[in-house]
């Protein structure tokens, strides 16, 4: 690792990983009894090993990778009703690119484009938005993706799809909600969780408090953290040093972004907009409880499920997942992606079979992307 | 998709819609600033926010802007967020072509 070229501050890094080793030794961790610190968001997942952070750091800290990556954990079935109302003649369906190439049950989104479904690849939901108001003979539908970071976006637009009364806007709503998964994941007597790395921005949305059950409850600290590598090792040190202490509380490493009570404006959206689906399914995970958001039903208009009779609106639904494919494990941190079968082998970033191999946020493309042949060699 | 990007706010465009251009990394996009506003419009016109799929999501200081630019041309991600907007621009003008598809 090139501390002076990649950290902005190297001799901060070292101080930090200095500390860090300091309290690992006090604790008498190492390699064979690590602390197990889950990195909930998958842009810290890439983070950590894009600055090599899981590598430069004490053995007694081991990274468990969580389940913060929308794509990742976006259910084939959800991806099939994306496909089958793309290829719907009156329908522009429009996405954030990443969702382009996960795998559904027949074929990916970018496989049903290359089909000839109008499929448009959109930056945000206000270009669907404009879409919307451009062809008023078409349905547009919006793919709504994304935790608590996305959501307040995709309640904002349908604010404004109401209040200018258009009648061809669609959202196709996936969002999902971050303290849910937390919460089985503790309550799944398999993971042995020390200590969590909160996720930054979608604190910035809805503020730190989501995460007292944690601390209170559980008995576990966690820090909410940016996503600069100093940010990551400071946000792991305040976490060493309540766990040396005996303590469990909700810290806040990156407050000069995250607000304590995080964005109201954005807040209010979402309240307005959405309201909790009894259940969601999760790649991997299964039926987690409320951990799914869906539109309300004075938005019942913009809705697409209810609008074209899909998804959770058409009835129980349940699709397998891949054989052979470990993503759910994976996921919950119980392997590591290179104890996957399928790892380099049937599944790489060019021919993904499970979603983790699909974005950059996903624990596999990242091991993939930065020691992947390393990795796929290790476990030969 | 997750990670913002920061972006100055530039001018209001829309005072009804609560939108505004920003420029992000020398590129020009109009973004709501709808959950950055908490007194006069124009108050958000000069600062600095985290932009998230088009919207402004929080005010940050400017260094901490360059800092998080550079951290997200580091990990790759600035690079898509600005190929994202230029997706998003293309998406309005008609239908695409897939490249590469399998």
């Amino acid at each position: 690792m090139k501390f002076s070229t990649e950290f902005r501050d190297p001799d901060a890094a070292k101080a930090l990983l200095g500390e860090i080793a300091r309290l690992c030794d006090d604790m008498g961790r190492s390699a064979d009894n690590p602390l197990h610190i889950m990195e909930i968001c998958g842009g810290h997942t890439h983070s950590i090993f894009r600055f090599g952070l899981d590598k430069l750091i004490h053995a007694g800290v081991e990274f468990i990778h969580g389940p913060g990556c929308p794509v990742c954990v976006l259910p084939m079935s959800r991806v099939d009703e994306c496909v089958e109302l793309a290829e719907n003649p009156d329908v522009i369906f429009t996405t954030f690119g990443d969702a382009m190439r996960v795998p559904g049950t027949q074929k990916s989104l970018l496989q049903a484009k290359a089909a000839g479904a109008d499929i448009r690849m959109v930056y945000s939901p206000l270009d669907a938005l404009e879409l919307a108001r451009r062809n008023p003979d078409r349905q547009v539908v919006f793919f709504g993706l994304g935790f608590e970071t996305t959501t307040p976006s995709t309640a904002l637009s349908i604010q404004q799809a109401a209040r200018e009364g258009l009648e061809n806007f669609t959202v196709f709503c996936n969002h999902i909600t971050v303290p849910e998964p937390i919460k089985a994941l503790l309550d799944d007597p398999y993971m042995v969780l020390d200590g969590f790395i909160g996720p930054g921005h979608v604190s910035m949305v809805i503020g730190i408090h989501p995460y007292d059950f944690i601390a209170q409850d559980y008995k576990k600290p966690i820090a909410v953290a940016g996503f600069e590598p100093l940010d990551l090792l400071q946000s792991v040190l305040m976490v060493l040093r309540q766990i040396a202490a005996g303590e469990a509380r909700v810290e806040n490493q990156y407050a000069r972004v995250v607000p304590e009570h995080g964005n109201p404006v954005s807040m209010a959206a979402i309240a307005d907009v959405y309201e909790r689906r009894p259940s969601f399914e999760w790649r991997g995970l299964g039926e987690i409880d409320a951990s799914g958001l869906r539109i309300r039903e004075k938005y019942r208009a913009y809705d697409a499920e209810e609008k074209f009779n899909i998804g959770y609106a058409a009835g129980p639904r349940k699709t397998p997942e891949v054989e052979g494919c470990d993503c759910g494990k994976v996921m919950t941190g119980r392997i590591k992606p290179t104890a996957c079968p399928q790892f380099g082998k049937g599944c790489t970033p060019e021919t993904p079979l499970g979603a983790l191999m699909v974005s950059s946020e996903g624990a596999c493309a990242a091991y993939w992307q930065y020691g992947g042949a390393r990795g796929v060699a290790a476990a030969e | 998709m997750c990670l913002g990007i920061p972006g100055k706010i530039i001018e209001i465009t829309d005072t009804t819609r609560l939108m505004a251009m920003a420029e992000v990394s020398g590129v020009r996009r109009e973004v709501s600033v709808a959950p950055i506003v908490t007194g006069a419009l124009a108050d958000v016109v000069g600062q600095w926010a985290l932009i998230h799929v088009g919207f402004a999501m929080a005010v940050i200081d400017e260094e901490e802007a360059a800092r998080t630019l550079d951290a997200l041309r580091t990990l790759g991600e600035a690079q898509e967020t600005l190929e994202a907007m230029a997706d998003g621009d293309a998406a309005l003008a008609g239908p695409t072509e897939v490249e590469g598809a399998a």
